[in-house]
């Protein structure tokens, strides 16, 4: 609690307990104590609400009429001038209204202070020193002050305060604060190392490949600071509401206050009983206090993007957070987004000899080619044999855009595609060929089997889609540039059945563009790419994802949505998240207009009293606070 | 030049005042008061000099907020 909102409460406690004491003490009858009890009452009124009024007092001679302290200062101050002039010596409700005015602002100040906390907790990924050597001494620096090609070091158990390449060390990174994913990261010489990570297992040294203001972690604390500077259109609403809305009950209590007196009066000849309806007039003022929307909204909405940007899903903002709750088209990105962009042996066919014995000879043959493919399957052989050493072939050549020819352990082996089989004379069996890259081998002139060779499905792919479905996403698109075939393979095994291939980055932007106009305007289409040549694409749809961002500036800056890990599962998690947001915002809203409008209703005809009226207030606004805080909590 | 400034203010509503006052200071260009993480993002004007700019700021902000502060 804060200095100031410990002097409210002394303020509210002196109050309370003064009112109690007030009630007991017997004044007796007589002008004298009559005024001894009215300047006793004064005085409590002063305690609790000297603030309001000197604020209603300035905001008066600044021109700035309509705000809540007017408000409440109007209707205590009228209650208790009609306490005076009807004699009835209830000083109660004037200050009675104070007071739960006064705590109601006091519990909205504590709330939103303890979660500012609870977010920017969430987001500790603020470094504060970094590391470096200085004559033979390791001594901590502000990281602002480190430039680009120094050489850090990050001891066990210190955040990595800058970007850059790791030259000495083998350590386990801790990236949970970043992406949100709890799986530690494996990091030696020569990787990259994004700033924001925590170091676990042992020290390393850094070569600094960014300035600290360009590092990863200073960009998303950025981001995420700015991002409930755009505001969404809920909360222009709001604001827009509470500029018309204080107003016009003002006027409202004005009417109530004198029109239905003179009706009464002049035409109905039924007595002017103007004190009644002032009374009701001020009981409208009371609940005219437009707070708990005011301050419930932007808080669900920050709350959202906190909860979300820990969850490793950052939203730049709040407007995209509310458009996303609305997504019902999703286009994804093939390669990089559903797959993993890395190409590896999915399956092996084999005729006549051993799965173990193709991958040798394979691995034999390919170990001195560079091509991606022969790559590909030489890590296949490491991984089912790691540490193992390959014979050495006897001779071999490799046949540029054909494959290899070699002579291994007395056998002729050749490897290669359908080209290097037909050139000698090599039958490839009818419906061998099945999706992806397919490599062959031919031992001694007899077929002997294929590799196949794709793009890796990523493990939660399949998931991710079923889920999007689940949430009622209309359709699922995949945009790829890769040839037909493969592209349909995996969309067959994720379950998308909208396809378009071998496109052009170009091509991308004019075939979201095509979807963008088939959709109403209430649907929001969000494309997810994996940003690397995205960019346009990512700009171009309603909602821009992209996916495994961390360190594509370009990236970051064309998305509305960055996710921080590659894993296709968060698309939905975003939604899931935005969809709660937003689901809070509207009972917010909803609710706390429907009591007011239901207080205002029932003070106009004299069921509600002022005493309700300000229960109304300051309840409506502690229960929506409280609602908007839930927006912070995001289930796994 | 954009700076930021870290703001002391108690509601959203004065926070929206504060916003509008920094927006009619004379050498700012544009400004954004975010409630939520108490800061302002201030827009200067090419030639205008920002130390003396922000006291202005700050003297409006407290016309339309007396309890606000800047700290700059």
């Amino acid at each position: 609690m804060t200095k100031k909102q410990r002097k409210v409460l002394i303020r509210i406690i002196i109050t309370a307990v003064a009112m109690i004491a007030l009630f007991f003490i017997p004044f007796g009858e007589g002008l004298i104590p009559a005024v001894i009890r009215f300047l006793l009452y004064l005085a409590v009124y002063l305690v609790i609400g000297y603030d309001i009024l000197r604020k209603a007092f300035k905001g008066i001679m600044n021109r700035q009429v309509f705000d809540e302290n007017f408000l409440m200062a109007t209707a205590t101050v009228g209650a208790f001038a009609l306490a005076i002039y009807t004699r009835s010596g209830d000083y109660n409700e004037a200050i009675a209204v104070m007071l739960f005015y006064q705590i109601g602002e006091l519990f909205q100040s504590y709330a939103v202070g303890k979660s500012r906390r609870n977010i920017s907790d969430l987001m500790d990924i603020r470094p504060d020193y970094a590391m470096i050597e200085q004559d033979g001494e390791l001594v901590s620096v502000d990281p602002d002050e480190v430039p680009v090609g120094s050489i850090i070091t990050v001891r066990v158990g210190d955040k990595i305060p800058i970007d850059g390449r790791v030259i000495s060390g083998n350590t386990t990174l801790n990236t949970a604060a970043l992406t949100g994913e709890s799986m530690p990261r494996e990091a030696g010489p020569g990787d990259d190392v994004i700033s924001g990570c925590i170091n676990l297992t042992s020290p390393i040294r850094i070569e600094t490949t960014r300035e600290f203001g360009e590092s990863t972690v200073s960009r998303i604390l950025e981001l995420v600071e700015n991002s409930s500077s755009n505001k969404s259109r809920s909360e222009n609403f709001i604001s827009r509401f509470a500029r018309v809305y204080t107003p016009l009950v003002c006027y409202l209590a004005l009417a109530l206050a004198i029109l239905p007196p003179l009706v009464n009066g002049l035409v109905l000849h039924n007595g002017w009983n103007f004190s009644t309806w002032i009374y009701r007039a001020l009981t409208f003022l009371v609940i005219s206090c437009p707070c708990a929307l005011v301050i419930s909204i932007p808080l669900t909405f920050f709350a959202g993007i906190g909860g979300a940007s820990h969850a490793g899903v950052l939203v730049k903002g709040s407007n995209y957070l509310e458009a996303l709750s609305k997504t019902s088209y999703v286009v994804m990105d093939k390669t990089g987004t559903l797959t993993q962009g890395m190409f590896a042996v999915t399956d092996i066919h084999t005729d006549g000899i051993s799965r173990d014995d193709f991958l040798r000879y394979a691995a034999v043959c390919e170990h001195t080619s560079t091509h991606p493919i022969a790559q590909c399957l030489c890590r296949a052989y490491e991984e089912e044999h790691p540490g193992t050493a390959l014979p050495e072939a006897d001779e071999l050549s490799e046949i540029s855009g054909h494959g290899v020819v070699a002579r291994i352990e007395g056998h002729e082996c050749l490897i290669g595609n359908t080209k290097l089989m037909s050139s000698h004379n090599i039958t490839i069996p009818a419906g061998a060929a099945q999706g992806g890259t397919q490599i062959h081998m031919a031992l001694d002139g007899v077929y002997v089997g294929y590799a196949v060779i794709d793009d890796v499905i990523k493990p939660t792919s399949s998931a991710a889609i079923a889920q999007l479905r689940k949430q009622n996403v209309k359709r699922i698109v995949m945009l790829t540039g890769d040839a037909d075939a493969p592209a349909q393979r995996i969309a067959g095994e994720l379950g998308i059945t909208e396809v378009y291939s071998e496109l052009l980055p170009e091509d991308k932007v004019s075939k979201v563009e095509e979807l963008l106009s088939c959709k109403s305007d209430s649907e929001v289409l969000a494309f997810v790419g994996d940003g690397i040549n995205d960019a346009p694409v990512l700009s171009r749809a309603d909602i821009g994802i992209a996916m495994g961002a961390l360190g594509s500036d370009a990236a970051i800056e064309a998305a509305d949505v960055v996710l921080m890990d590659d894993d296709p599962l968060k698309i939905s998690r975003a939604i899931a998240i935005s969809r709660k947001c937003m689901r809070i915002v509207y009972e917010n809203i909803w609710f706390a207009l429907g009591v007011k409008i239901l207080c205002l209703i029932l003070g106009a005809v004299g069921i509600a009293n002022m005493w309700l009226a300000i229960f109304a207030d300051v309840g409506v606004m502690v229960i929506a606070i409280l609602n908007a805080i839930r927006a912070l909590r995001i289930r796994n | 030049m954009k700076k930021s400034y870290k703001i002391e203010v108690d509601c959203a509503a004065c926070a929206d005042k504060m916003e509008q006052a920094a927006k009619k200071t004379a050498g700012v260009k544009d400004a954004v008061v975010n409630f939520m993480a108490l800061k302002m993002n201030v827009e200067f004007e090419d030639d205008a000099d920002h130390k003396a700019v922000m006291q202005e700021v700050l003297k409006n902000c407290k016309k339309v907020e007396d309890d606000c502060e800047i700290y700059l």
